[in-house]
């Protein structure tokens, strides 16, 4: 050890026994031990002997390997984050109004969320989908819901993203459908699809299949689009909903890179090149309420990315070792009573973000607890994002907190922890042998149900719910109503759709399908695009792949 | 002793939010009661069959979809069908509170939304059982 740090050692226990000993006499501290969100203990003071934990070339600069500092040298100095609010609700219509309203207060990006039939891949008419059409989401059935969606917005130059999993390569190749009678160049599309289908399993539960075809689909969109759409992102690897579901902030960014591996390890089996795919690859994690824990997060969860993708799978190309990010501020953090202090927790975790480096954001609206957000809500939401940029200065620098002795303590500290879950991973048999013996869900349930005892008793404080409580509150808020025609609508155009097509070619095309389905050499999406450009609906595709390969039912740990 | 009080936790229809229904029925059981979760994606005549079957005294569902007034009248219909009215239909989840008035109307004995806490979850279901009496 250098001799300063001797130095620095020395004054450290000087303190402890002197100034600490006796203040700590007169006023010991509010509780006997301090610890993050994940469970790491936290000391009451780090300094330059916790720095020197770290090797300096793991912190290194901004755009440069590991990227612990930022995936691109200039970040929000060059361009902000994209400003992306989720939205869908209704029926394709009623989601593009709303979708031009976010554009016209400042939105850089779209971002979809579908309803509870689209996302598990049935029809608006399947028994299923009854009570559920465009209520969660948007309603999507066939590529003619698909066109009014994106009716009058500039495809070539905003991005969309998509949250849709089982059932996400149909969703894609509805896009694609609108984009070829467009005239669109492919290659010039931004944007996702979600894709992640190994964290369903885990955590989100929507799925259509099996593990394994669902995995082959996930697949064939990489490798689609590695070909065909240079600027899309076949997949987002979500941390986000493992955290909803109930997780430690460390899971939520471990179980992904876990699902990673997987990921890669299917697509370099087809032949290709890790470094002809990995450029897009994209992750989506949440800002939980552990400030300094989730900068820490997402610095440490790129500098493990950056590892893996250039020790274990050969990455040449830096854009292979680059993690970008979207991220959501924490929807389970909302509470109903006094919902306004919404506003002020979700300023905080979209602060987090930020100095975490993210690449777009969504910040929730304060009326989640009740519902979808109105339109006043999405807007104050997009403010707060708004002030951060404009009116903070904060993105006048890259990574501010880089060189915190605590923030690169906790950084490290997370990465070393990631590290030891992908062994354990690794050891136990990997991935998806572990998704069947439910070790993740049990994981995260377990995580879940300490959480709910620490709130009950106090010890995770939710102001409103177990401090600060106003019992005799009644809350008066405008929440965003459900249109009961919404699925007569649906399915009035589901009906017309199936009625005008050219039904010996959709049966054609439908034995196509399950021909190339048989067939694990082969790739799924362009028999699909033209099934959708021929008027066949996402519940039709998923029901003739379901005979096929059959369902999923999950044995429920808890 | 008393026998144990028997639940049964479902979800149903597409709605995948299982991290409360997984916390509730870990506190039903830690409190000693009988816990049956059905897992996700049920059908209301499966939770009903199961229902009937199992001989419980609490039928608890949990939805945060937003499906709740479609599922839980058609869930009391069943039931009814079965003769099986004596068995105790608790909703949880995330639902407006309008909603949970007309849900009580219906013969919804409670709801517990988000955020109430373990120990109120078990005593309620305690008090529920108790003011029905034996079966």
């Amino acid at each position: 050890m250098s001799k300063e740090l001797d130095e620095l050692r020395r004054q450290l226990e000087g303190w402890e026994r002197n100034e600490l000993a006796a203040f700590l006499k007169k006023a010991p501290e509010r509780r006997p031990e301090f610890r993050t969100n994940t469970g790491f203990p936290v000391k009451r003071v780090y300094t330059a002997l916790d720095l020197a934990e770290t090797p300096p070339e793991d912190i290194g600069l901004p755009g440069q390997y590991p990227y612990t500092r930022g995936a691109y040298p200039t970040m929000y100095r060059g361009r902000l984050w994209t400003m992306r609010q989720i939205a869908g609700f209704g029926t394709a219509e009623d989601t593009n109004r709303r979708f031009k309203y976010l554009i016209s207060q400042g939105q850089t990006g779209l971002s979809t969320d579908f309803d509870m039939p689209t996302l598990m891949g049935y029809d608006s008419d399947h028994p299923m989908s009854e009570g559920e059409v465009g209520r969660e989401g948007v309603a999507i059935d066939t590529l003619a819901d698909m066109e009014l969606l994106f009716d009058g917005i500039d495809l070539e130059n905003i991005s969309v993203s998509m949250t849709i999993n089982p059932s996400a390569w149909i969703l894609l190749a509805m896009y694609i459908g609108v984009a070829q009678s467009r005239g669109l160049d492919l290659n010039k599309l931004s944007g996702t699809i979600q894709a992640d289908i190994l964290k369903e399993y885990m955590a989100q539960k929507e799925w259509a299949f099996p593990i394994r075809p669902s995995v082959r689909i996930v697949r064939d969109c990489i490798t689609y689009c590695a070909r065909n759409m240079k600027r899309y992102n076949p997949i987002n690897i979500s941390g986000y909903h493992i955290s909803e579901a109930g997780s430690s902030p460390l899971d939520e960014v471990a179980f992904p890179l876990c699902n990673l591996i997987t990921y890669v390890e299917e697509v370099t089996k087809t032949g290709l090149h890790v470094d002809e795919f990995a450029p897009r690859l994209a992750f989506f994690f949440v800002s939980q309420g552990d400030f300094f824990e989730e900068v820490a997060k997402f610095r440490a969860v790129r500098r493990a990315y950056a590892k893996i993708m250039k020790e274990r799978f050969g990455a040449r190309n830096p854009d292979s070792m680059r993690l970008r990010f979207h991220t959501q501020t924490a929807a389970a953090t909302l509470t109903k009573p006094q919902y306004m202090v919404n506003v002020i927790r979700t300023t905080l975790q979209a602060l987090a973000a930020v100095l975490g480096g993210t690449q777009s954001l969504h910040t929730n609206g304060m009326d989640e607890a009740f519902t979808i957000p109105t339109e006043e809500a999405m807007k104050i939401a997009l403010r707060t994002q708004q002030v951060i940029a404009d009116e903070s200065n904060v993105a006048n620098v890259i990574d501010p907190l880089g060189g915190s002795y605590y923030v690169e303590h906790l950084t490290t500290r997370m990465e070393r922890a990631i590290f030891e879950v992908i062994e354990e991973v690794d050891r136990r048999g990997g991935t998806i042998k572990l998704i069947e013996e439910g070790w993740f869900q049990r994981r995260i349930a377990d995580f879940a149900y300490e959480t709910a005892i620490k709130k009950a008793k106090g010890e995770k404080v939710v102001l409103g719910v177990n401090k600060f409580v106003e019992p005799d509150e009644r809350v008066a808020i405008e929440t965003h109503p459900y249109d009961p025609t919404t699925a007569v609508r649906q399915i009035e155009r589901l009906k017309r759709v199936r009625r005008e097509r050219d039904q010996r070619k959709v049966e054609g095309l439908f034995e196509r399908l399950v021909q190339v389905a048989r067939d694990e050499g082969e790739n799924i999406m362009p028999v699909t695009i033209e099934l959708v450009r021929a008027g066949a609906s996402m519940g039709e595709i998923v029901e003739r792949l379901k005979a096929l390969w059959g369902t999923y039912r999950e044995t429920p740990v808890f | 002793m008393a026998e144990a009080i028997r639940v049964i936790v479902a979800k149903v229809g597409l709605d995948g939010h299982d991290r409360g229904v997984k916390i509730v029925a870990r506190t039903l059981r830690d409190a000693g009661m009988d816990v049956i979760y059905t897992g996700l994606h049920r059908t209301p005549e499966e939770v009903v069959e199961a229902a009937v079957q199992e001989d419980v005294d609490v039928l608890g569902v949990s939805i945060l979809s937003g499906a709740h007034m479609t599922v839980f009248p058609r869930l009391l219909k069943l039931l009814a069908e079965r003769d099986a009215e004596d068995v105790i239909v608790v909703g949880g989840g995330v639902m407006p509170e309008g909603d949970v008035a007309q849900l009580k109307a219906l013969g919804v004995k409670e709801v517990l939304l988000q955020d109430t806490p373990p120990e109120a979850i078990v005593a309620t279901i305690r008090r529920l059982v108790a003011e029905r009496g034996p079966k």
